[in-house]
């Protein structure tokens, strides 16, 4: 009997699928949260399920095909266009099995998105196309640095289009839409970093919108976090203030290379005289710089709209030096 | 049932003209059907939008005329009826009375296209448009005395539809149901305006506006019915474009029907 | 070989083919009687020329998707290219080729001569429609010319309506595409309904009769609400009026579930006619009767229902409540069941049968392969606590082509092969044919089942560029694509041939129960002398091969098939 054979197969594959469940295999990345394991268990019992199936059907076709291909002189054999019994068996055997994989796919998937009430909180933004990960005490960063073996917990926005917060290893994602805030939880199971993805299609630079997850060794995060805040006192002011063209916003509308955008580029803006609209012009120095900052409709450089928004409280005075500082640098 | 009468109109591929009406028939039905599932789209838009925002409907309905609402629905009821009295008299060969019925249906479709010409002009006036476009004016509102009577401060714009990149702070997540304490803010609402106003007009816009091009659909092909009509093209023997016409009427004005309380009367 | 028994017979065209003579081709002459045609033969020629043309069309840009994925970064094209093109692939494919493929093309010809009928109830609310899937097409193909559209097939707003490309026409020509299908759909109700003969009740009906019955129901019902969504979509773009746009209050996941609740049940557009044919060819060449037939003419129906409960399981990311996963988690599962019955009795009429390898045959086979993983990767995307990983990734994008390119476009080239006879009055080389269909099998599977590594792996769809980790899977499915590319080529080229000079084909070249094979091939315009009455579509055992005539005849019945083929020449009227 194939059928037997095919059953010992099964229990083989579900052997295998628990020895690697949480492995780097074939199909799955390795598990870097503690939800990974319950969802590869799942993926591995769906995979047995499926070779298993999938060998029924095909070994039989490949059987009749062989036994009863077409001969000449012989005619089919008399066999029955119906029979009751066998067709509620297999409508039977496929619901019970589908019961179950969806029971255990609800059940995972709840405590998948229940957060612990103890979470570490961080605010994510996506934006056309990086993300930006906001942590308590004002630290913005491009990348998500978290502690080792404590729940985290992440409040999801976008600033534009929907985007797709994609961790492989961590068998989490979630989409993050413009006007509500997506929430998730993981908990990290070692140190070390993984691979963010934008999963929700949303432009030119769908595919370069990456991130890396940095998990760090206990103690290490809050070390990192305390110098990350602290980056204006231990940077030049010029590379601070290019950290905070890329995390605050500028880099959405003043491009570095020259290219048009909603606002003026950065590249050899220093030192220009910009004509402005209404017919006067204005030497671009650290005055027009910050006034441009804070009041940002105060004098609008011809051929751009006036749509900047202020930083006026958003921005502390020593930013603003860091961010003159790297203007002049970009040439 | 004498053949010679039905076989200039049948079809070769029909067996009977039985057949070819009941064909007809079904074919109509199937397409009134698509008619209310396209207008269902727009209904599950307005539902959902209701249960999140009940504020905004009862705040925003009151600028809308409840009186020439009201008249137009009157207006589209009658022309309901003078059309199934069309269709009847197609049966009976009444051939002055049929081609009279439909004059009349097809003026009721006009009056009710220039009340909602001038609905439309009136929220024109006062930017009380869909989306972007709304723009209310603080002195206007004086076509909706009601709204003015209870003390209603007119709606102010909110948004500024230049800066796209801006998104306002994130509203709440939707729910799928209303959430209690709806109903208070919903009597707050009829002191000031909430916010999102131009959602309402956005779906009154699409509402009324789609039903709009039925209506005149309607009168296209109710048009050429008369001409038909007038040609004396119907009979007993023959009448099945103005029994399909006439189901095609009823729909437009049974979306109407439903339509009017869902924008004018909100409680 | 069996496949080749009638090439060694009688080298006379067979006696029951109409080439030369009179049939729905020649009967009239010159491009005006094809393009003002109310004959709905005419009119499924011309459609299946149409959408071959956007295969070929959606065929040349997947392989410039997946030469530009040779490599990561930049291969052939810039980022905002392959954006278009991936747009280009999807909306031509889907709404041009693959949602009108069948019914409109095999099922327009098939329909009604199944009915025993002469045409569909309204034909030229037929003519009408291939006119709108025209117009259409011009839409879509000038929103290319223009400059392209970058938002993929499926719209998402807020992205489609703020991005700076030609959305707004290709969303009207879909929007106008979808009156077409809706317009097919009608009709095809009426005349199932309406048209059927004498002797044909509902459950005596060929069961790819009851695949276009539910397709056309859904077409119906589901159409337009794709049609008012595509609508606030244009609404949206040309005034602004804010539905789906967060900054003026709207809410942007109500377009998907919009969006869903049409392209969901349209994936069941698709896939229901491909089941019919499998269920005709499966019997025809087991040379059996069809195992269990109330049961798969029933599963369609329950196809046709279950598929509107389950639009949210392309939304278990996007925010939705707990509950609502968990009710589009259970009903997704269940929409699998009469999938799954469906493939038990295809294997089961095979069962102690007469397996003639012949090309629709092996379509067949390999339908069941690859509807087979296509069916079970859908397990894992059903659950919700898998689907969270593998949501958006490529294992979604082969499970995807696993089911309609290895369902449904299978179930054409099944179809196709197994008409073709039928429709034009020629044989086909069936040695190339099948050594095609092989080519297709194994190019398929080359092009699609590393993506479900990738995907698995984590590599996300409709990506430009990706991480060199991936690389070794996106250059298999690559080489896959150019086989499956050379396939088709070779399939262009025995077709033509075949047009040009095939062996004349018999009334019924595979011993076909079912009334279209009835009469002459090519048939009259009329379709058949006499009303033909039905008996039971799969008695096909009756049939039985004829030397002389070089087809199939019936034996042991009252009824010759000399009496229902009419007396060619005398069909005129």
């Amino acid at each position: 009997m194939p059928g037997l054979n095919l059953l010992h197969l099964l229990y083989l594959l579900q052997l295998g699928a628990a020895a690697i469940a949480d492995g780097d295999d074939f199909f799955m990345p390795a598990a870097g949260s503690t939800s990974a394991p319950g969802v590869d268990r799942i993926f591995h019992f769906i995979l047995a399920v499926s070779v298993f199936f999938f060998l029924l059907i095909v070994g039989l076709m490949a059987l009749f095909v062989a036994k009863y291909r077409r001969r000449p002189g012989v005619a089919p054999l008399p066999s029955p266009t119906h029979n009751t019994a066998l067709e509620v068996t297999w409508t039977a055997i496929p619901i019970a099995i589908v019961l179950v994989i969806f029971v255990w796919g609800f059940r995972v998937f709840l405590d998948m998105s229940t957060p612990p009430a103890n979470s570490y909180e961080i605010i994510v933004t996506g934006q056309k196309w990086k993300w930006l990960f906001s942590y308590p005490n004002g630290t913005v960063d491009e990348n998500l640095h978290v502690p080792v073996d404590r729940p985290v917990r992440l409040v999801m926005t976008s600033e534009d289009v929907i985007h797709g917060f994609f961790i492989p290893d961590f068998r989490l994602k979630h989409d993050v839409v413009p006007g509500r805030y997506s929430k998730v939880w993981f908990r990290a199971v070692k140190a070390g970093e993984h691979q963010i993805y934008c999963t929700q299609y949303c432009g030119t630079g769908h595919s370069e919108m990456l991130a890396k997850v940095v998990v760090h060794e206990p103690g290490g995060f809050e070390k990192w976090l305390a110098d990350a805040g602290n980056f204006l006192k231990k940077m030049p002011p010029a590379q601070a203030g290019e950290k905070l063209y890329r995390i605050r916003g500028c880099a959405q509308c003043h491009s570095l290379d020259g290219a048009g955008s909603t606002g003026p580029t950065f590249k050899g803006v220093w030192g220009r005289k910009e004509a402005l609209k209404g017919g006067a012009s204005v030497l671009v120095d650290e005055n027009y710089v910050r006034e441009s900052i804070l009041e940002p409709q105060a004098k609008v450089v011809a051929g751009f709209e006036p749509v900047m928004p202020t930083y006026k409280g958003r921005l502390t005075d020593q930013e603003i030096t860091a961010l003159i500082e790297f203007m002049k640098t970009v040439k | 049932m004498s053949a010679e009468h039905h076989d200039a109109h049948l079809a070769h591929h029909f067996d009977t003209p039985i057949q070819q009406l009941e064909s007809g028939k079904l074919g109509m039905w199937i397409f009134l059907s698509t008619e209310i599932l396209l207008f269902g789209g727009l209904f599950c838009a307005y539902a959902v939008y209701r249960s999140n925002h009940p504020e905004i409907f009862v705040y925003a309905h009151r600028f809308l005329d409840t009186r020439l609402g009201a008249i137009n629905t009157v207006i589209l009821i009658g022309s309901s009826f003078t059309m199934a009295w069309a269709v009847r008299c197609a049966q009976l060969g009444k051939q002055k009375a049929l081609v009279v019925l439909l004059g009349v249906t097809i003026l009721c479709a006009c009056g009710f296209l220039g009340i909602k010409a001038v609905e439309y002009e009136h929220k024109w006036k006062d930017g009380l448009l869909w989306g972007k476009r709304y723009k209310a004016k603080t002195e206007h509102g004086a076509h909706a005395p009601a709204a003015k009577a209870k003390g209603l401060l007119p709606p102010t714009a909110k948004v500024n539809p230049e800066v796209k990149s801006l998104i306002p702070l994130p509203a709440e997540a939707p729910h799928g149901l209303a959430a209690p304490g709806h109903a208070a803010r919903a009597e707050h609402a009829a002191m000031e305006a909430p916010k999102n106003v131009q959602t309402f007009f956005s779906i009154y816009f699409l509402m009324t506006g789609l039903h709009g091009i039925h209506v005149i659909a309607g009168m296209v092909v109710l048009s050429w019915m008369l001409l038909r009509a007038i040609r004396g093209e119907f009979g007993p023997a023959y009448y099945t474009p103005v029994d399909l016409a006439g189901l095609y009427w009823h729909v437009v004005d049974l979306i109407w029907i439903y339509l009017f309380p869902l924008l004018y009367l909100i409680h | 070989m069996e496949a080749t028994s009638f090439e060694a017979v009688t080298p006379l065209p067979p006696s029951e083919n109409a080439l030369g003579r009179d049939n729905y081709l020649s009967r009239t002459h010159g491009l005006r009687s094809w393009l003002f045609t109310l004959d709905h033969k005419r009119i499924a020629i011309m459609y299946l020329v149409s959408i071959l043309a956007s295969f070929f069309l959606g065929g040349v840009s997947a392989l410039l998707i997946r030469t530009e994925l040779l490599g990561p970064h930049k291969t052939i094209m810039d980022a905002k290219t392959y954006n278009q093109m991936f747009t280009l692939h999807g909306a031509v494919m889907i709404f041009l080729f693959i949602i009108p493929g069948i019914p409109a093309a095999l099922g327009n010809f098939v329909l009604p001569m199944m009915l025993g009928a002469k045409d569909v109830a309204f034909p030229r609310l037929n003519l009408a429609s291939y006119y709108l899937w025209v117009i259409g097409a011009l839409f879509a193909v000038l929103s290319i010319v223009l400059g392209g559209v970058d938002t993929g097939w499926t719209f998402y707003t807020p992205y489609s309506t703020t991005t700076n490309s030609n959305v707004v026409l290709l969303t009207f020509g879909a929007f106008i595409l979808g009156f077409s299908s809706i317009f097919t759909g009608m009709n095809f109700i009426v005349s199932i309904h309406k048209l059927r003969p004498k002797g044909m009740t509902w459950f005596k009906m060929p069961l790819f009769l009851w695949g276009l019955y539910g397709t056309a129901i859904l077409q119906v019902i589901a159409t337009p609400v794709l049609a008012i969504t595509l609508l606030l979509l244009i609404m949206e773009r040309a005034l602004g009026v804010g539905i789906f746009d967060p900054a003026l209050g709207g809410d942007p996941v109500l377009y998907q579930h919009f969006f869903w609740f049409y392209s969901h049940p349209a994936v069941y557009i698709m896939i229901l006619p491909a089941m019919g044919i499998i269920s005709e060819v499966v019997s025809v060449f087991s040379r059996k009767h069809i195992f269990g037939y109330r049961m798969i003419a029933l599963s369609s129906i329950a196809i046709a229902i279950l598929s509107f409960l389950v639009w949210g399981h392309h939304m278990f990311v996007s925010g939705q409540s707990n509950l609502a996963g968990l009710i589009f988690s259970f009903l997704t599962f269940m929409v699998a069941i009469p999938s799954a019955i469906k493939v038990f009795n295809w294997l089961a009429t095979m069962y102690k049968g007469s397996i003639w390898l012949a090309t629709p045959m092996i379509y067949v086979l390999s339908f069941l392969v690859l509807f087979g993983i296509g069916g079970l990767t859908g397990l894992f995307l059903g659950a919700l606590a898998v689907n969270v990983h593998l949501h958006d990734t490529y294992f979604v994008v082969a499970h995807f082509h696993y089911v309609m390119f290895g369902g449904t476009m299978i179930g054409f080239l099944a179809g196709l092969h197994y008409w073709w006879p039928k429709m034009f009055g020629r044989m086909y080389n069936e040695r190339m044919a099948q050594i095609t269909a092989i080519l297709v099998f194994i190019g398929f599977n080359t092009t699609f089942f590393v993506q479900f590594v990738a995907g698995s792996k984590g590599m996300p769809r409709r990506s430009f560029n990706y991480l060199p980790e991936f690389r070794i899977y996106n250059q298999i499915s690559t080489i896959g694509s150019y086989l499956l590319g050379l396939a088709f080529v070779m399939m262009a080229v025995y077709l033509v041939r075949s047009l040009i000079s095939g062996k004349p084909a018999p009334a019924n070249p595979w011993g076909s129960a079912t009334l279209e094979w009835q009469t002459a091939s090519p048939p009259p315009t009329e379709n058949f002398a006499h009303s033909p009455e039905a008996g039971d579509p799969y008695d096909v055992e009756a049939w039985t091969w004829d030397e002389k005539i070089g087809g199939y005849v019936k034996s042991g019945g009252t009824v010759t098939s000399g009496a229902t083929v009419p007396t060619v020449g005398t069909a005129g009227a």
